[in-house]
């Protein structure tokens, strides 16, 4: 970039095509002599426009707000007006703690959620991608397929699932006969089993996400290492095993990372099922109760999302460690 | 892409773009605060030929029936009204928001807690010249409701509809069932239903909301309308014997409710009353809109809850009353006050009832000579009460009802053994939001 050089604008006048318009055009420029800067006035407010604007949008709608809801944290506020806001110290937290009788459950729901999507999705995504990578017939077909909940909204997911769900109508209960009076399954309200059967609808859409990002990794698989491993005789299982496996772990970081995620930000699945009610309770879910509606627990809720960010942090910041690490080494 | 010999891409008129794309991205940071600002309709700003309303009325029959009170008035007072609408959930989410911000002269809102938490926080504006003119329409029951902490009135009623259990005439005349009118009679009806392999009592409270119903109508029942009010205003204790006794009985009833109720809408437990396998609903009066047929709309009929104490008997009726307030600095305050008193007219309340015969009108002058049997069952039960109750998160802190008490209530139906630890709870948590 520093190497710019000033008549860059002139190299990008149309070819000497035809000759004198080219050179009309040249003079026309008039790039001034002896003015040897690297970049002109207009670029460097160009730049400045560039990089300050994002910054200062960035900084007020990530930092500030993050900075104020963590602040927010140690007071009550019922959202109207500035001067309702008190400041109450640690008393959000030791209610949270102690009193929320909502707040436990949600926690654990969250790493339910994570420990689920590691354990069911994934290796069936890696499962279906290591099936697809054979070109087998029909493979785009059910790349489709698979794919096709990905790109669907979780919100119609949440919709889609209902209908299969619904303990009254349902698809499920209709066809099992489980919505009489006496043998009744309560899929949505039934706190031992609703959170699963939501992790079922989340892991539908989730195994085609872990499949596409294994098939990308399975791409990239150098072809001479099949080859090699072919050679020396080892079945199908054991190039999987020892040398395909081992070249993913890229991939595999990816995974894990987007999982995390995944489970952290869990939401909209839930809020359409049944609104996180018992048993499906989620972080997420706690802070918009809180906030959204018409008098609200500003700072109680903020407290709740700051909880949510030290969580996402504790698991942020060591993978980022590794990866400076990593690059560091390298 | 075009290369310059240096290998960076062309600038010249890509730059030019670039800037606008930079203007375009300025303009949309200037327009966020913007956006968020212009919630009602900044665009008739002081014209006084127009009144503003913040509608929550998303619903294809209220909207239209609102939109011919606003003709009606047009009519008689040459004012046009410009109708702000929002979806009704997202509407009651925003309110605190938007009367932060420039709301619309009018606005749709609810009587009670509600109405009297915005009003104490300065975000309306007391409409006591409105309620010298309109008065005389109202009973005194309807403008206690309409009053504020401070005695001022701050609400316009249109319509209202009380909350009973409702029953199909031809099963009970088939089966050969009676109303019941106390507790004994309630629970031998539920057991009589159940041996004729009938849902005694359909349920739903996948919404969180219609389990309050069923609490609100035991506890004025056991603990008459004064304990309901103390226990809603946070000053009764949670923990207090009488509202153990409230959840002992309502232990008793739950058997004889709906399986599944917290995976159930409120909807489909309309449907099984409608499709007659089950035998009563308690819910209000919209319970008729899921009643598409009209035969059997017919046969929709409602009983007040039995009595459960002879010192109480059935005397509070709980009816949710909807209407108007005005905001805080009105454009157009004449206009709107004149819209006020428009609506508080028996003429406007006809105009509505007309179009949605699912409620009935809050003032008394309204003429009930077209109202259906339903309408005017409904009429007599709420104009004969001693005392009216809102709703549960219409008469306390909707923070409280819905954080707290709308998961609490949906651990109590699925799991009743575990009520101490429950109402203990309850009370912690009440303590700290009361406070706060």
């Amino acid at each position: 970039m520093t190497t710019t050089p000033t008549e860059s604008p002139e190299a990008a006048t149309p070819p000497p095509g035809s000759g004198p318009a080219a050179k009309t055009s040249t003079t026309a420029t008039k790039v001034p002599q002896g003015h040897r800067r690297l970049l002109t006035r207009r670029d460097r407010l160009t730049l400045g426009l560039m990089a300050g604007l994002p910054t200062i949008l960035h900084v007020a709608l990530v930092w500030v707000t993050a900075l104020a809801s963590i602040l927010l944290a140690f007071t009550t506020w019922d959202g109207i007006g500035f001067d309702s806001i008190k400041w109450v110290g640690l008393h959000n937290f030791t209610e949270l703690f102690t009193n929320n009788p909502q707040f436990w459950p949600a926690v654990e729901h969250n790493i339910v959620w994570f420990v689920a999507l590691i354990l069911i999705p994934t290796p069936l995504g890696l499962f279906l991608a290591v099936q697809l990578d054979k070109n087998i017939r029909f493979s785009r077909v059910y790349q489709t397929a698979f794919f096709l909940p990905v790109v669907m909204s979780l919100a119609v997911i949440g919709f889609v699932w209902q209908l299969i769900y619904n303990p009254d109508t349902g698809l499920i209960n209709s066809l099992i006969g489980a919505n009489e009076p006496g043998h009744y399954i309560d899929w949505i309200g039934d706190p031992d089993l609703n959170l699963w059967a939501i992790l079922i609808a989340a892991s539908w859409r989730h195994t085609g996400y872990m499949m596409i990002l294994y098939l990308a990794g399975l791409k990239g698989v150098d072809p001479s290492l099949r080859e090699a491993s072919a050679l020396d005789g080892a079945n199908e299982w054991q190039t999987f095993k020892n040398v395909i496996f081992p070249t993913l772990r890229p991939t595999n970081t990816v995974v894990l990372v987007v999982t995390i995620i995944e489970a952290l930000r869990a939401f909209d699945l839930v809020f359409v099922f049944n609104k996180g009610a018992e048993g499906t309770e989620l972080l997420s879910i706690l802070v918009t109760n809180n906030i959204i509606g018409e008098s609200s627990r500003i700072g109680y809720g903020s407290a709740i999302a700051v909880v949510l960010l030290v969580i996402s942090l504790a698991v942020i910041i060591p993978y980022l460690i590794a990866t400076f690490r990593k690059e560091r080494r390298a | 892409m075009h290369l310059t010999p240096s290998g960076l891409s062309v600038p010249g008129t890509s730059r030019r773009t670039l800037l606008r794309g930079i203007g375009g991205a300025a303009a949309l940071g200037a327009g966020v605060p913007l956006l968020s600002a212009c919630g009602g309709s900044g665009s008739s700003a002081g014209d006084s030929k127009t009144v503003t309303v913040g509608s929550n009325a998303s619903d294809a029959v209220p909207k239209k029936a609102f939109a011919e009170i606003y003709a009606a008035f047009k009519k008689q007072s040459g004012l046009t009204v410009d109708v702000n609408t929002k979806d009704h959930n997202t509407f009651q989410e925003q309110i605190n928001s938007y009367l932060q911000g420039t709301p619309d002269d009018v606005f749709h809102w609810f009587a009670g807690y509600r109405m009297q938490f915005f009003a104490a926080k300065g975000l309306a504006t007391s409409i006591d010249d409105v309620w010298d003119k309109i008065g005389g329409n109202f009973p005194d029951a309807m403008k206690k409701l309409s009053q504020g902490e401070d005695g001022k009135s701050y609400f316009v009623p249109l319509y209202t509809y009380p909350w009973a259990l409702f029953y199909r005439k031809s099963v009970f005349q088939e089966k050969g069932y009676e109303v019941p009118t106390t507790w004994d009679q309630l629970i031998a009806l539920c057991k009589q239903m159940q041996k004729d392999k009938l849902v005694p009592i359909a349920f739903g409270d996948k919404d969180a909301w219609p389990a309050m119903g069923t609490f609100d109508q035991l506890n004025f029942r056991t603990n008459g309308y004064d304990f309901h009010v103390e226990l809603m205003a946070g000053k009764a204790s949670w923990t207090d014997a009488k509202v153990r006794k409230v959840f002992d009985l309502w232990t008793e009833l739950l058997p004889y409710h709906q399986e599944g109720a917290v995976g159930r809408t409120w909807q489909d437990a309309a449907q099984t009353l409608a499709s007659k396998k089950a035998g009563m609903y308690l819910l209000g009066t919209f319970v008729g809109q899921q009643f598409t047929n009209k035969a059997d709309l017919d046969d929709l009929d409602f009983f007040a809850f039995p009595e459960i104490d002879p010192a109480f008997g059935q005397d509070t009726v709980e009816a949710p009353t909807d209407g108007f307030m005005m905001s805080k600095a009105p454009k157009n305050k004449a206009g709107a006050v004149k819209l006020m008193e428009f609506l508080g007219t028996p003429e406007a309340e006809q105009i509505y009832l007309k179009a949605d015969p699912n409620v009935v009108a809050a003032s008394t002058k309204a003429d009930t000579s077209s109202y259906s049997p339903l309408q005017k069952k409904a009429y007599d039960m709420i104009s004969g009460a001693k005392s009216l109750t809102q709703f549960m998160d219409r008469d306390s802190r909707p923070d409280f009802t819905s954080t707290v008490m709308q998961p609490a209530l949906q651990k109590f139906i699925r799991d009743p053994k575990g009520v101490d630890s429950l109402l203990s709870s309850i009370e912690r948590q009440k303590k700290t939001i009361f406070a706060s």
